[in-house]
């Protein structure tokens, strides 16, 4: 029985749908553009997510040492950043390494290679960068440095100077900015979501509210309140299903033309390479989500008039 | 077999629909219900059906107290009561035949059953040619007369015609009394509520007459009085 009933609600699921195409265009439209904004609020996010990991990864703290610092001294320094939680990578720079690199930053500017010249030494001190694991952990990172007996201590300071405290007006507003962004995206997410769930919840209510006449008929022929429901959350169902389809085949040349610009303007991150790659992923949230919505909208719209 | 005992319905303004009504109706009757509007037909007839509940009273459907029954058992109940309505209630989306499949669906019947009974039932109501027609391609009377052989289509143990001829002219009004009369002679108890005193009379059987909630009158082989 359980069989022909699965049959039967399907088929009447799909010959509604057909026969009332008029309601089922708009609901699957309205839908559509509900899947279509969670996409793009999908998209938006890993852009977005790129982007902040790139901005965060420019941001590191610059130990530079005095030019008699011995190396055995900095490498325990190097090691003792390295313990620290906050600390995600140290990468240091000797001083012929900060002569190159010197060296190659002017190589336009022929009067300050000349003055490099004229001395007998390497004026550059070695140089230990740090990077942290969030942008709000390098004031703690700079304070264990000012605290330890590096930077004063010891019998000859061996750090010149911490670049942190230039900088620290700049990575503060970075952090405050990453925060802030982060939380108006949260809320500008949960509210959009919010609103098209609403819409199609409140487009799927009505296109019910015009079979109620037909739901009060199939109580008094004695049909159970599944029997009644089955078809209409098997047509939410389908709602979703060809409105996800729709959605997944508008992304796709969407992402194409919006890919290098994405590219160029976020850098790193190609939108379109995403969507292929994250197919699968994207596939089943929109999918899923168009199934979940159609379906749940119809059960809570035909219950309504399911009441005895 | 329907027992109603003392049943009273008064609607939330305190209006009373129903006052202290208590009658019976054996098996194989034909009993017509007749009275003004706002009498208290409709609402005898949902009281039955089980859509509304009396204030007071309760109503017996053979021994069972049709008012107690769970959700479930209340489908199964309704399904041995075909009902036929002055407006037809056809699902207008779904053609004859899938109209009254779909009763027979809903009563958990099979397939092969369904491609059999459907045409057979619409042979009885002299439709077999309008089977793939949808509810607004049909006139009144045919409309009514695929209602009915929905209504009868799972052999119920009655059914119940609110005002079916109210929409129709009188050739079609005769048309579905006959029918209604060939059902009750095949074995069915019929219920019908009607103001049209010609079908009341030709019929000659058992007449019930409401006014203001009440039965005022109820006459073995009745004529229409009021």
């Amino acid at each position: 029985m359980f069989w022909i009933n699965a049959k039967r609600i399907i088929k009447s699921g799909f010959v509604s749908f057909w026969r009332n195409g008029f309601v089922s265009l708009a609901s699957v439209l309205v839908m559509t553009l509900t899947l279509f904004v969670i996409g793009s609020l999908l998209f938006i996010g890993a852009i977005f997510d790129a982007s902040l990991t790139q901005l965060k990864d420019k941001v590191d703290v610059n130990v530079y040492f005095v030019t008699t610092a011995p190396e055995g001294d900095i490498f325990s320094l190097k090691t003792a950043l390295e313990g620290l939680p906050e600390v995600s990578e140290v990468t240091y720079t000797s001083r012929e390494e900060a002569l190159i690199k010197f060296r190659k930053r002017h190589e336009n500017d022929q009067l300050t290679l000349q003055a490099l010249e004229e001395l007998d030494e390497n004026p550059l001190g070695a140089s230990l960068s740090v990077k942290a694991r969030e942008t709000s952990q390098y004031e703690s990172i700079a304070t264990f440095l000012q605290g330890g007996e590096y930077l004063a201590g010891g019998t000859t300071p061996i750090v010149d100077k911490i670049n942190f405290f230039q900088n620290k007006v700049a990575i503060d507003k970075l952090t405050q900015i990453i925060n802030s962004s982060e939380q108006f995206g949260l809320v500008i997410t949960v509210f959009l979501v919010l609103a098209s769930v609403l819409i199609t919840f409140n487009t799927i209510r009505l296109a019910i509210y015009t079979a109620r006449e037909e739901i009060s008929v199939m109580r008094l022929v004695g049909a159970s309140n599944q029997y009644i429901r089955g078809p209409f959350v098997f047509e939410g169902i389908i709602y979703g299903i060809v409105s996800a389809v729709i959605t997944l085949v508008v992304f796709y040349p969407i992402t194409f033309w919006l890919g290098p610009t994405t590219e160029t303007f976020f850098g790193e991150i190609n939108i379109f390479t995403y969507y292929t790659e994250n197919f699968g992923q994207v596939f089943a949230i929109i999918v899923g989500l168009g199934v979940v919505l159609g379906a749940l909208s119809s059960w809570l719209a035909v219950k309504r008039y399911l009441k005895v | 077999m329907i027992h109603f005992d003392r049943v009273s319905k008064i609607y939330n303004g305190g209006a009373a629909a129903l006052q202290d009504i208590s009658l019976s109706i054996k098996p194989n009757e034909f009993v017509s219900i007749v009275g003004h509007s706002g009498a208290g037909k409709t609402t005898l007839l949902k009281m039955l059906l089980a859509e509304d509940k009396p204030t007071k009273g309760s109503v017996f459907f053979e021994s069972t107290d049709v008012h107690s029954l769970e959700k479930h058992l209340l489908n199964q109940y309704r399904r041995r009561i075909g009902t036929v309505f002055q407006d037809f209630r056809l699902l207008p989306n779904k053609t004859t035949y899938e109209n009254i499949a779909f009763a027979m669906e809903a009563a958990g019947r099979l397939d092969d059953e369904i491609e059999s009974d459907v045409p057979h039932v619409l042979e009885l109501v002299d439709l077999s040619d309008k089977i793939w027609n949808f509810p607004d391609e049909l006139s009144g009377g045919e409309k009514q007369r695929v209602a009915i052989a929905r209504a009868i289509v799972n052999q119920p143990d009655v059914v119940i015609a609110d005002e079916p001829t109210g929409n129709l002219d009188p050739i079609n009004t005769f048309e579905v009394v006959q029918i209604l009369k060939k059902i009750n002679d095949l074995g069915t108890t019929v219920l019908l509520t009607t103001h049209n005193k010609g079908v009341i009379d030709s019929l000659g059987r058992r007449v019930i007459t409401l006014d203001n909630g009440k039965v005022v009158r109820d006459d073995k082989s009745g004529r229409y009085v009021l």
